[in-house]
């Protein structure tokens, strides 16, 4: 494999004078590795998607076969494993759960981070580097453990059951643990710092002489707020999202530790069908509609960071 | 005014508490005597006896010890490649292939990593097939694979670092006749070492932290600390994964703080060097 990198170097380095050249070299690294190992599992990945599986090391029949009966090259395609998912309610069914509980976190994430990014980003500037620090650290703590947290917490005999039933607001402890509640909370919980920095990181910029041209005026906060700042931070909005949305959908660990037993969220199946059932196609074919789904997400993502950067340049 | 100052306060109180209280109830029971978690055993506690449960579990020692050094690897491999992209991006203008570099460093900052387990395990596997490497799955293929999506969070550090300065400085040296490639090394990555530091710190905690690609691309006797808590903590709450995590806490704390201490201090050396070299002008 080192050979094929010096191979390419060497490609990517023969031709055009020597400035270029070196210029050529820096993106050919990250380029070259990327490729290999980002685009090319991809396309491996829809490859096993179209195979049959078998009883084998590894349990994938390959597409292209050499019958020596027949004497030639046999390209067996199988869209089995699409019709699987389709025909089967349970993976329709754990497609269309993802995506409402992704969505739901989402709102909930934007209508807490919101307000943060907010008071952050009006806070006089030295405290506000202390509240930005206090966002982002709980994000260099374990996340595995801070979804443990939550376990304690939400418990029938945790924390949360038992300061409501001290203060007799309840009389019998609530299920909060396994159920959608809990799910909505981890993930919010988890994601919420990737709300908050696209967020303040936009709200920063904005221009407050707008605001006090909109008060000269004799317009409401209120009103000011929901026709100059609000429209402003589209982009912010947007780009926060998808940050939450889009890795929320296939979200493996959050479900698998506080969500329910009788209702899958999709990672958990694609893992499922992979490691217990070892069928790799199904579980390609999983992984492949998934990406489909995402495909239009990440491309506005895309486009919304490209825009941020570029107008950073 | 005062009630809006009012309104701004008690969000980011609610917020920090939201943020914070679970991490403090960890910390809080890790001392506690009773095995229920959740259950102060107001007699016997706080004890620390659960922190010597932990010292004394060699396969939780062990596993950290691979996962410090499997994160510490794929950091710095992430560092060299991220910021030979985040260069690439920010400082050299329109190139061939640049769209399709910046989606690949942009899609892994999403991607579910369920999907990035699956699809680098089958390159794994196909690699093997076709050329006999890597021999199996282990720490190499784990540190591969963390390599690839944590340059992503690098590349964008180390771009919106670059970004943030003009390139005047870099354009003069080349002028005067300076190599790129001492360009570089004594401008470019001096401006931007804060970034690259952040960068590798951020690679590290992202690596250290990760179970769903690990499990993925992992194999026998490659077992990282993550993998080790997720399976203990899949069967329910025990108290020595209580004391892990105030550990862990303790030290990602220090390491914040230094860090955020040692990089200002360095940035601030650097203003009080280019105030002198101004006065000297003048």
């Amino acid at each position: 494999m080192g050979g094929v990198c010096l191979f390419i170097l060497a490609v990517v380095q023969s031709s055009g004078p020597l400035t270029v050249n070196g210029r050529r070299i820096v993106i050919a690294w990250p380029f070259i590795w990327l490729l290999l190992f980002f685009i090319i599992p991809f396309l491996i990945v829809f490859k096993i998607s179209f195979s049959e599986a078998r009883l084998a090391i590894p349990p994938v029949a390959p597409l292209f076969e050499w019958v020596s009966s027949t004497k030639n090259f046999v390209l067996t395609l199988s869209f089995n494993n699409y019709l699987f998912l389709f025909s089967d309610a349970l993976y329709i069914n754990t497609f269309f759960y993802s995506i409402k509980v992704a969505a739901v976190s989402t709102f909930w994430c934007l209508l807490l981070g919101y307000p943060m990014a907010y008071a952050i980003s009006r806070a006089d500037p030295v405290r506000r580097n202390l509240y930005l620090m206090l966002i982002i650290l709980p994000f260099w703590t374990s996340f595995l453990l801070r979804v443990y947290a939550w376990v304690g917490l939400l418990k029938t005999d945790g924390l949360i059951n038992n300061f409501l039933l001290n203060l007799r607001l309840i009389d019998e402890p609530l299920t909060l643990l396994y159920t959608d509640f809990a799910v909505y909370v981890g993930i919010v919980y988890s994601y919420l710092p990737f709300m908050i920095l696209p967020l303040y990181s936009n709200l920063e910029k904005h221009d407050l002489s707008l605001l006090e041209a909109a008060d000269d005026l004799g317009a409401h906060p209120i009103t000011a707020f929901f026709k100059i700042t609000l429209p402003l931070s589209i982009s912010g909005i947007v780009a926060g999202s998808l940050l939450v949305f889009i890795p929320a959908v296939g979200e493996f660990v959050i479900p698998s530790l506080l969500g329910r037993s009788d209702q899958l969220m999709i990672g958990t199946v694609l893992t499922n069908e992979f490691f217990s059932n070892r069928d790799w196609p199904v579980a390609s074919a999983v992984a492949i509609a998934l990406l489909l789904f995402l495909l239009a997400p990440i491309k506005i993502f895309q486009y919304y960071q490209d825009r941020e950067t570029e107008a950073a340049l | 005014m005062r009630v809006r100052g009012l309104f701004r306060n008690s969000v980011l109180m609610l917020g920090f508490v939201f943020l914070y209280a679970p991490i403090v109830s960890m910390i809080f029971f890790s001392f506690n005597n009773s095995r229920l978690v959740t259950v102060w055993d107001a007699v016997n506690s706080p004890t620390l006896k659960w922190y010597v449960v932990l010292f004394k579990n060699e396969a939780i020692l062990g596993a950290a010890w691979l996962s410090i050094k499997i994160a510490a690897l794929s950091a710095s491999g992430a560092v060299v490649l991220g910021t030979l992209a985040g260069l690439s991006l920010a400082r050299f203008g329109k190139f061939r292939g640049r769209a399709l570099l910046s989606v690949m460093i942009t899609a892994p900052l999403v991607m579910p990593e369920v999907i990035t387990g699956l699809s680098m395990l089958l390159l794994f596997v196909a690699l093997e097939q076709l050329t006999g490497w890597p021999e199996g799955r282990g720490i190499l293929t784990i540190i591969f694979a963390h390599i690839t999506f944590s340059m992503a969070y690098v590349t964008v550090v180390v771009q919106s670092r670059l970004a943030s300065f003009d390139c005047s400085l870099e354009e003069v040296a080349l002028d005067l006749g300076a190599r790129p490639v001492t360009v570089f090394w004594r401008i470019t990555l001096p401006i931007i070492f804060p970034a690259v530091l952040s960068g590798w710190l951020l690679a590290f905690t992202l690596s250290w932290d990760d179970v769903v690609i690990s499990q993925f691309v992992s194999g026998p006797g490659s077992t990282t600390l993550p993998m080790i808590v997720y399976s203990k903590v899949r069967l329910g709450v025990s108290p020595d994964i209580n004391a892990l995590a105030s550990v862990m806490l303790l030290i990602v704390a220090l390491c914040v703080v230094l860090s955020t201490y040692y990089i200002k201090r360095i940035e601030q050396r650097r203003v009080a060097e280019a105030l002198m070299v101004r006065s000297e002008e003048l």
